[in-house]
């Protein structure tokens, strides 16, 4: 291809100081994405690492936070009213098979019960087009702060020496006292059974006709909610909540009523620390029951992770940013897990070696 | 491998380049996505997995073409060793491109991951829940796609190499836009 002015070549030297130039800048592009450059950035590592305090041991083959917890199955009975709100087929009257998981707001998983403050459920629905709704609630009625990074932040305090860390930060992140006030005056109960279990995160609905409706939902105990002092709840065994379930569900299946709270404009779907006024529209959906309790360490809920974005259609994320900081940290939390499984107590016989 | 032809044919060509751009997107992706708890992470993670499964079906369309049609024959000045050098990275490139998407779709597997596609369109588990197994596969995909990028780095370095410095024809015979198949050089 003679050209009438064809461009100097370059020297064998300069060749090949322009391939290093291009390969070094590829890599360390690579490493920039990768966040080898960006020290300050808050990657799933740090924030699971967080939960382990400084110096101390993390809980090998365990969940890095919601360590403790007790298995059950049951069945999601739709009453066919979410229809209006999201075309997902768990909505469509029908009953469609749950999977879950009681649990506590820890990260040890021997911890006592009566020391742990939030009670979880972690839940998976499944219907039959293959589709499933992972969700992780728990029973606070707002979530501490309103960033992921701000959560890191709380991690750090509460588990700094420093005894003005955690003054210091309350003053930075004034909406923890919405949590503090649940936390402190809020009832204690002595059953998973009796705990109301919200997502606390928004998500968009949307339904049959495009229309998205920004939601939360909650699980409404059908179980009378007897309140126990905390000084009661503390002379009792350490696993008394999981006795407690595993004999209430031997005596007949449990139930709680799924209702769907729809959001009004201007109502914050970005932040699970503000809860939304008490006159919003909620929609009940259905009810969850549960029918059996199996102990986690064979149970059906031990490997499965209760990641809150494993949505079906009709049902996505907002622009809450929880649920993708969450959904991070728990494909961390369950990489580390996997990997550590030999430290797991699987079965009596099959301990650690 | 057919001899004499100087160049890849129209069709390898746009695979090659266009396999680039999707390779070079789904590592960068893929490391950007594991360090970062920002809402881009769900972003990332949902073009992540259906980008791989099109570089599998790619890959495969791209391994049938090649089988079917062959490559030009490397210079024969070209030494020895660097021959080599490019028939080994050449059968690395292909596994890599096939592999990788069939790990992680094995790894989501076993973690019982729904692997879902786009909105409402998910694929088969190709593998029961396993803790072991899930920790395998995550540890292969995860060092591969350090290996997999350094090799397209290498790749990027061997084509600039033969382009700036050995000016030998074996790059042109993959970047040339002219879609004439094989025509002589004095055109």
């Amino acid at each position: 291809m003679p050209q009438p002015h064809r461009p100097p070549t370059l020297s064998v030297f300069g060749s090949l100081v322009l391939i290093a130039i291009v390969i070094g800048g590829g890599a360390a592009a690579f490493g920039y994405t990768a966040g080898w450059f960006s020290p300050q950035r808050l990657t799933p590592n740090k924030l699971v690492d967080a939960f382990t305090p400084p110096g101390g041991q993390p809980p090998l083959g365990h969940r890095r936070n919601h360590a403790k917890g007790i298995c059950f199955t049951g069945i999601f009975e739709a009453n066919g009213a979410g229809s209006a709100l999201s075309h997902a087929a768990v909505f469509a009257r029908g009953q469609y098979p749950a999977l879950g998981r009681f649990n506590l707001g820890t990260a040890d998983p021997n911890a006592p019960d009566a020391t742990v403050r939030v009670r979880g459920m972690g839940l998976r629905i499944s219907t039959p087009d293959g589709q499933e709704w992972r969700a992780a609630m728990i029973n606070a009625p707002v979530f501490p702060v309103s960033t992921p990074q701000a959560f890191y932040e709380l991690l750090l305090a509460s588990a700094s020496k420093d005894p003005n860390a955690m003054k210091a930060f309350a003053g930075a992140h004034p909406e923890i006292a919405a949590f503090g006030a649940w936390a402190t005056k809020g009832p204690w109960t002595g059953s998973y059974a009796e705990e109301r279990f919200n997502s606390l995160d928004s998500f968009i609905f949307t339904d049959n006709s495009g229309v998205e409706h920004a939601v939360r939902w909650s699980l409404l105990p059908a179980a009378q909610v007897v309140p126990v002092s905390p000084d009661d709840l503390a002379k009792r065994g350490p696993d008394f909540l999981e006795q407690e379930i595993a004999e209430r569900v031997r005596g007949g299946p449990i139930h709680w009523t799924m209702v769907v709270t729809v959001a009004n404009p201007g109502d914050p779907t970005a932040d699970p620390s503000r809860a939304w006024p008490e006159d919003r529209r909620a929609v009940n959906v259905g009810t969850l029951t549960v029918q059996q309790i199996q102990p986690e360490r064979d149970g059906p809920c031990r490997d499965i992770n209760f990641d809150p974005t494993v949505l079906p259609s009709g049902i996505r994320t907002s622009d809450d940013p929880f649920p993708p900081a969450r959904s991070s940290a728990y494909a961390k939390s369950y990489d580390l897990r996997t990997a550590e499984a030999k430290y797991y107590p699987r079965t009596a016989t099959d301990a650690k070696p | 491998m057919i001899g004499g032809r100087q160049r890849f044919n129209p069709l390898q060509r746009l695979l090659h380049w266009l396999m680039a751009i999707c390779i070079l997107a789904m590592l960068f992706i893929g490391v950007g996505m594991v360090s970062t708890i920002m809402p881009k992470y769900l972003t990332l993670v949902s073009i992540h997995k259906p980008l791989g499964i099109a570089i599998l079906v790619l890959a495969l369309v791209r391994l049938a073409v090649r089988v079917r049609y062959g490559a030009p024959s490397l210079p024969v000045d070209l030494p020895e060793p660097m021959k080599l050098a490019a028939y080994l990275s050449h059968y690395a490139l292909y596994a890599l491109m096939i592999g990788m998407p069939l790990i992680g779709w094995a790894m989501l597997s076993a973690a019982e991951y729904p692997v879902v596609l786009f909105a409402g369109v998910h694929l088969p588990q190709i593998l029961p829940q396993s803790d072991s197994l899930h920790t395998l596969l995550w540890d292969a995909h995860f060092y591969l796609a350090f290996a997999f990028f350094a090799l397209v780095l290498l790749h990027i370095a061997a084509a600039l190499f033969h382009a700036l410095v050995r000016r030998d024809g074996v790059f042109e015979a993959m970047a040339s836009v002219s879609i004439h198949e094989d025509v002589a050089p004095a055109e």
